[in-house]
């Protein structure tokens, strides 16, 4: 609010003074880092930051945060912090949500959040399990997927969280993982720096009920063949030595190839601003069988007109042409008599 | 007042029912506004009852698409719609097949005779014509051919006469106000001003309205006129008011009182919905309205808004109550103000969405999970709905808690005329936000503590998101005792509990001493609460004119409860609670009073009738 320029900060200015309660060895643990990490860099004071989280394990989150925070209740954090952003466009909110939070009980807020583009970052811990609830199917969990409530293997089909967002007109959309502290915090600076809904799987490992579900994309020996970096204005290629990559077949769909095969100029570029979702759309879906590589970084990055500035923008027009409102005038507008 | 009407041959009455009766599609709430707005402006007291199905267009003719506005008129105050109709305005065979039992003995029937064709009076469930068989020899029968007139009257202004039809209303309308020597003026200058954009259909009205007033001037069957003359009102200005419109007006009032901007979150849900649509037109007074996906994001969205310092409001009825009761519990647990809105309907589920009960007290008080004890604000009458909005916002801001204001349909679709309040003379609700430390930790420096307690109230303090060095987080999590940090130990869930319910208590301490209508030494105590106000009301009056001892007591509060209440029940052998549901403010008095009140139980989807009340005081007489 104030005028000043805002006030150095380190990692430990933007820390609570709360013991963080998470399981040890929880993945939670390296976002947390990130995000505390990363504060300082974004020229935002802690008093205009609102960290606004549902339930489960991630959703402890904000205690941690020395900022506003309201841990709030099971899959309404997006409404909330939509309400607290139309308030105050001022403010700096996050949504702290996770795969059951935001995807099973709260997926409907999740996607008119992204809708209506409201000005905020929600970062979506995605470990395919109930943890809090200790070791449930969440909608993200893979078919045949053995907990507590499926014994004989889960037959829902799950969400895909960024095919979702992506459903649902997500501006920005990106995914990232607990291992790589360095790109979480790049993702997150630029899911920051969006203008409107920013959505940011990340990968995390629940090491309690859902240990390595992402081992196999990544850990450090495979990550070379199974990870995908995304960089914008860039051909798609990865690999130790970047000799694979992505291409685009006459029948539209994206196949790994060797890029020695095709050449180059037949790699898919990758454009984060393209009005059009389907290239981010198939991008997402690359990894759907789970043995392909799995693409990180940012999907899409379009500017589309952001929901709490449309808002403010109705009520500078009313104020400029019917003036400030006016209680008596108001109370005789639909017509009055007298008695004497 | 522009009045050139010719009365010197009318009779006087002291009041009079008029029902307008026709399918959904005939206009007949506009009819019945119309008049409404006509009798109010030449002075008359007032009360209506809009009665319509929850079907946009039920199948045309047909009994359940029947769509009615009772009026009732008088030189005198009035509370209620009035029981039985003296005059009934029927458009078609469906809507006298629904309205004639209202009807009083030798009341006056107007009829459209054009729509009692074979088809409609098939459609009704006729099997013969009531117009012909002799069965409407009770009644003053007025049979007017309402279609081909106001045919006949639009053919020289070149309307089709499928677009003439439309008019038949206006027709109708011009007929009822010559007989009872209504204004016309006002009438035709509101058919300009609202169709003056489309030449066509202002002219085809103004024909029809002109035609039936002239066809009440010429036709002998009308015969004689009469008239209602203006009632004793207070002298002021007067505006006409629906209980929904005040209530949004109420808000409005309640932002500006509290200097506070306002967020609404709602969704769109019958009777609730006008409160949305009236405050989306007044963005100028800082009110941000949105259209949420659903209940619960709506009222996220009001509670997000208050945690930024917003007055934080929902509107909605009782199955979005239901939606909303996590959030709510939320907002008890965090401690925030929050105004949540239920403009009540008959239940259970989608029940009777268009008709009237109040049968959400309980879901109001005890909707909850845990101990979650909140205020209940109940209005009583159409433009009371104002002064109820602003009493429900004030509690809220000072108290830090939701609260729930119960309304229903009968007054959110109902009006009356309204004494406009002077803006000065409203309360000042404005409460303070947080800007500084109010503790120090363990080793002496300031700290913040959000649920460090105000003394008197118990309220915690509302420091809001921008302020430095107060940044704290609130979650439905167990809060300790002043820090407000996450604490599961059993003292502190204990004494946290203790406080809730003892700041809800405190708030009994604002109210004035509760009021006893009536005769203090009565037998017998009415005991009401919500828009039961009206025909306690004129029951009341009725028995005591009659000379019948009778005392009265009418709650604004539902919770708390008044600190007087309970030795004041006491004095009384017999207690009777009128309400339109199964006795549930009865149970609760039962319940902590130890009084032996009786309930007085009503579930149509109607309001109470005065006589009902008589009824069932007589009752208890005897």
């Amino acid at each position: 609010m104030s005028e000043t320029a805002v006030p150095l900060t380190t990692k430990k200015d933007w820390s609570s003074d709360q013991e963080v309660r998470w399981c040890p060895g929880c993945g939670d643990y390296g976002i947390l880092q990130a995000v505390q990490q990363l504060m300082p860099d974004l020229g935002i004071r802690n008093e205009n930051t609102v960290f606004i989280s549902g339930i489960g394990c991630s959703s402890r989150f904000p205690y941690y945060m020395n900022t506003y925070g309201m841990h709030s209740i099971h899959g309404r954090a997006p409404a909330i912090a939509t309400g607290l952003a139309v308030a105050r466009p001022d403010l700096d909110v996050w949504v702290i949500t996770g795969d059951g939070d935001g995807l099973s009980i709260g997926g409907n807020h999740l996607i008119h959040a992204l809708r209506r583009n409201v000005n905020l970052k929600i970062l979506l811990f995605n470990n395919r399990i109930y943890g809090l609830t200790k070791g449930q199917y969440s909608p993200t969990s893979e078919v045949g997927k053995v907990t507590k409530s499926t014994p004989f293997g889960s037959i829902d089909p799950p969400f895909n969280p960024l095919s979702v967002a992506l459903g649902a007109e997500a501006s920005f959309v990106a995914r990232t993982h607990d291992l790589d502290r360095k790109h979480m915090m790049e993702t997150f600076k630029a899911a920051h720096d969006h203008r409107g809904a920013s959505f940011v799987e990340i990968y995390q490992n629940c090491n309690v009920f859902n240990d390595g579900q992402f081992n196999d994309i990544t850990k450090r020996t495979v990550r070379d063949e199974m990870m995908i970096d995304l960089v914008h204005g860039e051909p798609i290629v990865f690999g130790a030595d970047q000799q694979r990559g992505v291409t685009m077949g006459r029948d539209g769909f994206l196949r790994i190839v060797e890029v020695a095969d095709v050449g180059i100029d037949n790699i898919v570029r990758h454009d984060t601003s393209s009005p059009y979702p389907s290239l981010a759309f198939a991008l997402a879906r690359l990894n759907q069988d789970d043995h392909s590589p799995t693409p990180f970084g940012i999907f899409r990055d379009i500017e589309r007109p952001e929901y709490t500035a449309a808002v403010g923008a109705q009520l500078a027009q009313a104020s400029e042409s019917k003036g400030p409102g006016d209680l008596t005038a108001l109370l005789r507008s639909n017509g009055t008599w007298t008695v004497n | 007042m522009n009045d050139t009407i010719d009365r010197s041959d009318s009779t006087v009455l002291d009041r009079l029912v008029v029902r307008f009766a026709g399918d959904s599609g005939d206009g007949m709430q506009l009819t019945g506004d119309r008049f409404t707005s006509v009798s109010a402006s030449f002075g008359n007291d007032l009360s209506t009852l809009p009665d319509f199905p929850a079907e946009i267009r039920a199948p045309a003719g047909t009994v359940n698409g029947v769509s009615s506005f009772q009026v009732h008129i008088s030189d005198h105050d009035i509370t209620t719609p009035g029981d039985e109709p003296n005059v009934l305005v029927a458009m078609n065979p469906a809507a006298l097949k629904a309205d004639l039992h209202r009807l009083e003995t030798g009341g006056t029937l107007i009829i459209n005779e054009d729509a009692f064709d074979e088809r409609n009076l098939e459609k009704a469930g006729y099997d013969a014509n009531p117009l012909d068989d002799g069965s409407l020899a009770g009644y003053r029968l007025i049979k007017v051919p309402m279609t081909s007139i106001t045919k006949e009257a639009c053919e020289p202004l070149g309307v089709k006469p499928r677009d003439a039809e439309r008019s038949k209303n206006f027709f109708a309308l011009g007929l009822v106000s010559f007989m009872y020597t209504r204004p016309i003026e006002p009438t035709l200058e509101w058919i300009n001003q609202k169709f003056g954009k489309n030449e066509q259909v202002a002219g085809a009205n103004t024909a029809a309205f002109k035609a039936g007033f002239h066809f009440g001037e010429t036709t002998e069957q009308v015969g004689h006129r009469y008239e209602v003359r203006p009632a004793d009102l207070p002298n002021g200005e007067y505006t006409s008011i629906t209980g929904n419109t005040a209530l949004a007006w109420g808000l409005v009032a309640a932002g500006q009182l509290a200097k506070l901007p306002i967020t609404l979150g709602s969704y769109p849900i019958t009777p609730a919905s006008d409160i949305l649509h009236e405050l989306s037109k007044h963005k100028h007074f800082g009110i941000r309205t949105v259209q949420a996906e659903d209940e619960i994001a709506a009222v996220g969205m009001a509670l997000g808004a208050a945690f930024a310092g917003h007055l934080g409001i929902t509107t909605t009825s009782g199955p979005g109550v239901a939606l909303k009761s996590e959030t709510i519990s939320l907002a008890v647990a965090i401690e925030l103000p929050l105004l949540v809105i239920d403009i009540q309907r008959g239940g259970p589920s989608t029940g009777l969405p268009t008709k009237t009960e109040a049968a959400d007290l309980n879901l109001a008080m005890f909707g909850r999970h845990g101990e979650a004890p909140l205020p209940i604000v109940a209005s009583y009458s159409p433009a009371q709905c104002f002064h109820a909005a602003i009493e429900a916002a004030r509690i809220a801001l000072k108290y830090r808690t939701p609260v729930i204001l119960l309304s229903d349909g009968y007054l959110a679709n109902g009006s009356e005329p309204w004494l406009i309040p002077d803006v000065d003379s409203l309360p000042d609700i404005s409460v303070s936000f947080q800007t500084e430390f109010n503790g120090t930790d363990d080793e002496g420096n300031p700290i913040y503590l959000p649920y460090l307690r105000d003394d008197d109230t118990l309220a915690r303090p509302w420091a809001i998101p921008g302020t430095p060095g107060l940044m704290h987080r609130v979650g439905g999590l167990e809060k300790a005792d002043k820090t407000g940090n996450v604490n599961y130990t059993p003292q502190n869930h204990q004494l946290m509990g203790d406080l809730r319910q003892a700041k809800i208590e405190r708030i009994a301490a604002d109210y004035d001493p509760t009021e006893v209508r009536g005769d203090a030494d009565a037998d017998i105590c009415l005991l009401t609460w919500g828009s039961t106000y009206a025909a306690v009301h004129a029951a009341w009056q009725r028995q005591r004119r009659d000379g019948h001892q009778l005392a009265w007591i009418h709650l604004e509060h539902l919770n708390p409860l008044p600190n007087d209440l309970g030795d004041l029940l006491r004095r009384f052998p017999k207690i009777l609670v009128p309400e339109l549901n199964k006795g549930q403010l009865c149970n609760i008095v039962r319940g902590k009073y130890l009084v032996d009140a009786k309930s007085v139980s009503k579930m149509s989807g109607l309001p109470f009738r005065t006589k009902e009340i008589e009824d069932a005081i007589e009752e208890a007489r005897s």
